[in-house]
């Protein structure tokens, strides 16, 4: 530790009879200054908020009666995922069949069988089967000439989150689609006919 | 008689290094630190890859808690003048009866959380019962909320606004699609979700995006 140090230890190259004269040291005791330091450092490390808050985007429609004002979704393209309780995650192709044989359930996270994994061969197929049409060069425009920007034109993901969902799940789903890069997707409610298949998977899967 | 001097080593280290290390550690977390009002409630918000800031004034913020409790707030730190245009205005539009010390006290309160019967016992008080507030009623129709914020849309009328929704994690969907419901009815279709920022997962397309342009 840093500390005072007496002026000893020295005294023999003076000679007989030489007044020791009382050395002063310029050393300064450091140790409560490193105490106080540390002490601080400790307080802002648990005080200090390293990552601020960021802002999610979130667009709505306006809603509208109008049928012509209305976005028609492509069967081919649509993508629909509800969420559930306890972070159930459901989706189906297209339309909802009647007898629900299309309505498959998957889970958050990154692996096999996670709706990202779906949304990604969702959207790989719909750019599998594109092609080039009239209204292709309006896209582009937008794009500064990028020809692959209307690729993925068709592909359009409805999210319903139902009654049991939590919001956490809501803007994780959200977040799914500016990380899978979908441009166009919609925050709908949910459909009773849905509502009704969810509970009965649910149902189902306590048994 | 020479004798064979042995050099004594000293056992005194040398600590000003590390002084200044501690010292430039301490400058930076300083430096670093930003002091957040204490927040009366507790929301963990979610997760997202979103890398947009926040603004910290013109906003009006909902907030909604893991009870599903709703509050509102209004974030003008420059312009104090807004508070006061705000609660005038929704005192005259519910014919409230607020005195003006109570309209003065409503800019001390961070969050409103209480239906405008209770409001004015709120603002008599503001910090006794800032922590304990049972939420602005919302319904599918937008409830109470919508009056708040077509208040404070009327209080920044020509200036920029943004609507801030700060949730908790566990909070139900359907408390989100009211205060939604709500903001829709004032012609307000963007929004801000507060989030925590989070990394793009790998090998996703946004990974791959943001990796090629750093």
């Amino acid at each position: 530790m840093a500390q005072l140090e007496g002026g000893g230890g020295d005294d023999h190259k003076k000679g007989p009879g030489v007044k020791k004269a009382k050395k002063l040291s310029t050393r300064v005791d450091m140790t409560p200054m490193v105490d106080l330091g540390f002490l601080l450092i400790t307080f802002f490390i648990f005080t200090t908020t390293m990552s601020s808050p960021k802002a999610l985007n979130l667009n709505m429609p306006k809603d509208t009666k109008k049928e012509e004002e209305l976005n028609k979704a492509k069967e081919s393209g649509a993508l629909t995922i509800m969420l559930g309780k306890d972070n159930a995650v459901y989706y189906y192709e297209g339309q909802l069949a009647p007898d629900g044989s299309n309505f498959k359930s998957a889970n958050f996270g990154s692996g096999e069988g996670s709706i990202r994994t779906e949304i990604i061969n969702r959207r790989n197929s719909v750019i599998k089967n594109h092609v080039h049409d009239d209204n292709c060069p309006k896209i582009w425009a937008e794009n500064k000439g990028d020809k692959n920007s209307c690729l993925d034109r068709d592909l359009v993901v409805v999210i319903k989150p139902d009654q049991d969902a939590t919001y956490k799940n809501t803007v994780d789903i959200l977040d799914e689609m500016t990380i899978n890069n979908v441009k166009r997707y919609a925050l709908i409610d949910i459909t009773p006919q849905e509502y009704q298949v969810i509970q009965a998977t649910e149902a189902g899967s306590k048994k | 008689m020479p004798s064979v001097k042995i050099p004594k080593k000293s056992t005194f280290v040398d600590m000003t290094p590390f002084v200044d290390v501690a010292f430039l550690i301490l400058t930076f977390f300083i430096m670093a630190t930003k002091f957040k009002p204490p927040e009366p409630v507790e929301i963990n918000t979610p997760n997202s890859v979103s890398t947009q800031e926040l603004p910290e004034s013109n906003a009006v913020m909902v907030t909604i808690d893991k009870l599903g409790k709703v509050y509102f707030t209004v974030l003008s730190e420059k312009d104090q003048s807004i508070y006061k245009s705000v609660i005038d205005d929704i005192n005259t539009s519910r014919n409230l009866g607020l005195t003006p010390a109570e309209k003065a006290n409503y800019a001390k309160t961070y969050l409103v959380g209480v239906s405008f019967t209770q409001l004015k016992q709120l603002l008599d008080a503001p910090e006794a019962l800032q922590a304990k507030q049972p939420g602005i009623p919302v319904d599918t129709t937008g409830g109470e909320l919508t009056y708040w914020v077509q208040s404070a849309k009327s209080a920044f009328a020509g200036q920029r606004l943004q609507f801030l929704i700060k949730g908790d994690n566990t909070s139900k969907y359907p408390v989100f699609k009211d205060v939604i419901t709500a903001l829709k009815k004032n012609d307000v279709y963007k929004y801000n979700l507060i989030t925590a920022p989070e990394d793009a997962p790998s090998g996703t397309e946004l990974y791959k995006e943001r990796h090629k342009a750093g």
